[in-house]
């Protein structure tokens, strides 16, 4: 009985989705992005492709037409950062969070699973909050609750995180719909998402503070630097030479292209860039509301940022009689100039919804970005060519180029304006008509709407 | 001393803070939470009083730096006496000092008629500028240090050079019988982590003796508490001995696998190197002489264990710090040629910090101990010049004997005495401008120099003020306009 529901909405999202041929959407404004705006074009889909794509295509005769005057066609939006997909995952740290630039360098995180049940971690070698192995590409279900709400706001592909812990495990490119874990995903490999997470108190076990995070971050790297040397040098000495024991731990690193750190101050940013050129590995900082006084120092290291939408905000419930300093009133209101600032600086960032899963609040949180003087197609590009750049997908995603994947948001008037409605998103060619209620919240659901909880 | 003073002791001065207090004395223990909320809120509210100028001086001052003549003061040199006359600063050194010296041409003069110019403070016990104090899980925390945290936007940064601090030692906190490493700093505001940094200054290591580190991790003694976590060991004095005993023996098995490894690959033959330990790699520096001990410590016994237990693994402590009973072993600290900082009349915040006189740094003095004062507290490090002046009431010092502990002694303790602490030809012109004798306690700081750069002006300070409560309540307002505007649509509400 409990499958009733899921069955119900798959057999209604077969109605939507029954064309295995192919689907065309004429005489639409498209936005390419990898081009210039063709004002009446035509867009052919067929197998989850792009078939073709112009001013001059003609609609084949087997396709499903869809009339697009007054409709623009965008690519499929990319989230550069998510949960989504990972069912009962809290979403990625903003960077942010309600208390603005207020430092909160040991904030203290619900106990990761795995630590609940062990003896607190003596030093580095236990391995504290570490699962390094877990790939978001095994964890993706289309099940999870949330990809409607998500498509809805004209997301189609998110790059999905396992986010629970320091070494939290690896993300995947997932498009948001699917009838099979399988099927989601787009590519694996994106990297290594790590939070800045410790234990309260000191009989908690190791790290119980950022700079134990740090050392231990630092240790980490150094040990499966030694890992592999030791792994390399049995494979040339077998005989004669004890094995190196098996560490799922740094394994799990050692496949991690990249990783991912979150840098909300410009200390952060500072400290980190040091700290990953240091280690020789390639990051991604994200977060980084304070980006805005901290473009020289990303320019200079050629660094890539991940712009978290969750801008800082007022504590709800701070006292109207206790004001902010001013370092943090500023911190609030020049954050969403970041990807302004990052623009004209020639940082290369793209931004991602820090857990907003609400068109309207997108929207508004996109425009607030807009509104403090970044161009809007810098900002559609950042939510869609440039993650897709980043994770190395850019040959498949990002643009409305034709073999590439059908993953398209079709609007009715321009995306990120108040008023503008999403009529259909395309996820592998198949098309979607966005519900903007999200489903109720299931009672006993964690509350995941605390974003900077796990750093 | 006042009540709030004394209630907040234990932690400041221990350098046990907790993830919330991070800056000293500001969540102390006993204070309810609503009222810890308000001071933090009182913090931030007096931080946004104090200047928050973000490098305006240092970027105007960087991009031409003329040579400085600050004339007609009391230079009070520490090293070479005191004269009326000017210091002639250039390219961020002390060029010339002398009762005439000539102006160069284009160079800015500073008129100090009737004020004092001593060297910048230097404090050799501080936990200001800094994310995180105490990695108080482990009793060995060596692998930490504070330099992967500095936090330039500390606004104790700010507030000390109003005291005419110009260096301090960042220290880690006394959670563990063997800590984190430590750090250096100048006090440059404005400036980046990575350039507060004194290059140069021998890197440092915090250890901890009594009752903090046998107290962290054991909030129960040794007894299994209530979520069922183990104590942590140790729990008893004997206890941090074994502990760093152990550890040396470690780091000296650990110093003698990288030996035989070098020998091997010398020797040509095929090794896997040892695996890096980064929390036994600062203590073979220690062995090495190449990383500075500061030691926590109050009680006479333990300060003659520690020196014992360094005597026996060949290395030196190169200062003790606290130290409140070390005016009974003073003959003993001086002849392992440890350093001693200490307060000049804070104690009885614990058992272990009864048994102080205010006589203690003038009486260590006299046996022949390099002694400086220290603060360990981001509200004493304002005013450390008021704490050298006691010791020339309680024990009788000269007024130089007074000043060198706070200037050229903790720069001796922490060797980087060829650089700083005095007023001398070829030093970092890192200075300070009292109107008033600074060993009086109605002497205010007028302007502060690091490098010959101006990091702190007075009049500067107040005259900002103003404009900075405008910038402020702007903000405020602009804020409020905005949450009316951008009130979230949320979840359930009704879409337009």
């Amino acid at each position: 009985m409990k499958r009733l529901p899921i069955l119900l909405s798959l057999m209604a999202g077969a109605i939507f989705a029954a064309p295995p041929g192919a689907v065309a959407i004429r005489n639409a404004r498209v936005i390419p992005v990898s081009g210039p705006a063709i004002q009446k074009g035509t867009v052919v889909l067929r197998n989850g492709l792009i078939e073709a794509v112009g001013a001059d295509v003609t609609v084949p005769a087997d396709a499903w037409v869809i009339e697009g005057d007054g409709l623009t066609v965008y690519p499929g939006l990319i989230d550069a950062l998510s949960t989504f997909g990972i069912p009962e995952a809290a979403p990625p740290a903003s960077g942010g969070g309600a208390r603005g630039a207020t430092p909160q360098p040991a904030a203290t995180p619900a106990q990761p699973a795995n630590q609940s049940a062990n003896p607190p971690a003596r030093g580095p070698e236990d391995r504290p909050f570490t699962t390094s192995w877990l790939k978001a590409a095994d964890l993706v279900k289309p099940s999870d609750r949330r990809l409607e709400s998500v498509r809805a706001e004209g997301y189609t592909t998110a790059v999905t995180f396992p986010n629970r812990g320091i070494f939290a495990g690896q993300g995947a490119i997932v498009d948001l719909a699917g009838e099979t874990t399988g099927e989601m995903v787009v590519a694996e490999g994106a990297g290594q998402y790590v939070t800045f997470t410790t234990t309260p108190g000191f009989g908690g076990g190791f790290p119980n503070s950022l700079m134990g995070v740090l050392a231990y971050v630092r240790q980490v790297y150094l040990d499966a630097d030694h890992y592999k040397q030791a792994k390399q040098f049995y494979a040339g000495h077998s005989r004669g030479t004890p094995r190196p024991e098996f560490d799922r731990a740094l394994e799990g690193v050692l496949e991690s292209s990249r990783v991912l750190l979150p840098a909300t101050r410009r200390i952060d940013v500072d400290r980190l860039l040091r700290f990953t050129n240091e280690l020789h590995i390639e990051a991604l900082l994200y977060g980084v509301p304070e980006g805005y006084r901290s473009a020289d120092l990303l320019k200079n290291a050629a660094a890539t940022a991940l712009v978290s939408l969750k801008w800082p905000e007022k504590a709800k419930d701070s006292d109207p009689d206790e004001p902010d300093n001013i370092r943090v009133l500023e911190v609030r209101d020049h954050a969403a100039s970041t990807p302004a600032v990052l623009a004209r600086s020639g940082v290369r960032f793209a931004l991602y919804s820090g857990g907003i899963d609400h068109r309207a609040d997108l929207f508004k949180a996109v425009k607030r970005a807009i509104d403090a003087g970044l161009a809007p197609e810098d900002a559609l590009r950042a939510m869609t060519l440039t993650p897709a750049e980043i994770y190395g997908v850019a040959d498949r995603l990002g643009t409305i180029e034709k073999g590439k994947i059908a993953n398209l948001v079709v609007t009715k008037g321009d995306l990120f304006m108040d008023k503008t409605e999403v009529k259909y998103v395309f996820v592998d060619g198949v098309k979607f008509e966005p519900v903007e209620e999200p489903p109720p919240a299931r009672p006993g659901a964690p509350e995941a709407s605390n974003p900077g909880e796990n750093r | 001393m006042k009540p709030a003073f004394l209630a907040l002791a234990w932690r400041r001065h221990s350098g046990l803070r907790g993830r919330d207090s991070s800056r000293p004395g500001f969540a102390p223990a006993r204070v309810p939470a609503l009222q810890t909320e308000r001071l933090r809120h009182r913090y931030f509210e007096r931080l946004s009083n104090a200047a928050v100028f973000v490098g305006l001086f240092s970027a105007t001052l960087a991009a031409a730096t003329p040579p400085i003549v600050i004339q007609n003061a009391t230079i009070l040199t520490v090293t070479k006496g005191t004269l009326n006359g000017s210091v002639l600063i250039r390219d961020g050194k002390i060029a010339e000092v002398g009762e005439k010296v000539a102006v160069p041409a284009g160079a800015k003069v500073i008129d100090a008629s009737g004020q004092f110019l001593m060297p910048g403070i230097i404090d050799c016990h501080s936990h200001i500028a800094a994310d995180s104090i105490n990695e108080g899980s482990v009793s060995v925390s060596s692998m930490v240090g504070i330099e992967d945290v500095l936090n330039p936007d500390d606004i104790s940064i700010y507030r000390a050079l109003a005291g005419g601090v110009t260096t301090a030692n960042i220290l880690h906190g006394s959670a563990n019988s063997i800590g984190g490493k430590c750090t250096v700093i100048k006090l440059r505001w404005g400036k980046d982590a990575h350039d507060m940094i004194f290059q140069g200054a021998l890197p440092g290591i915090k250890f901890a003796l009594g009752e903090n580190p046998k107290r962290a991790g054991n909030p129960t003694g040794q007894r299994i508490g209530a979520g069922n976590v183990p104590g942590r060991y140790p729990a008893t004095r004997m206890g941090v001995e074994d502990v760093i005993r152990e550890a040396f023996n470690e780091a000296k098995a650990y110093q003698q696998s990288w030996k035989d490894y070098d020998q091997k690959a010398a020797r040509g033959e095929p090794a896997v190197p040892p695996r890096r330990d980064l929390k036994l790699e600062p203590l073979v520096e220690v062995l090495e002489g190449k990383r500075l001990v500061h030691a926590h410590c109050y009680r006479a016994d333990e300060i003659l264990m520690l020196l014992r237990v360094a005597d026996y693994y060949g290395f030196k402590i190169r200062t003790l710090q606290h130290v409140l009973e070390g005016y009974k072993v003073a003959k003993e600290i001086a002849a392992h040629g440890a350093g001693a900082s200490t307060f000049s009349d804070w104690w009885a915040y614990k058992m272990e910090a009864f048994d102080a006189i205010p006589y203690n740094a003038a009486l260590m003095t006299r046996k022949g101990v390099l002694v400086s004062l220290n603060s360990d507290s981001d509200e004493l490090m304002r005013h450390l010049n008021d704490e050298a002046a006691k010791t020339m009431k309680y024990g009788g010092l000269s007024e130089t004997e007074a000043i060198s502990l706070v200037t050229i002694n903790p720069a001796k303790q922490l060797m980087i005495d060829n650089r700083v602490g005095s007023i001398e030809v070829g030093k970092d012109a890192d200075l300070t401008i009292f109107d008033k004798h600074p060993l009086s306690n109605y002497a205010k700081v007028e302007k502060v120099f690091i490098d010959g750069q101006l990091y702190f002006d007075r009049a500067s300070d107040l005259a900002e003020r103003s404009g900075r409560e405008t910038e402020k309540k702007k903000l405020m307002d602009k804020e409020k306009e905005e949450q009316k505007k951008n009130a979230p649509a949320g979840r359930g509400r009704p879409v337009a």
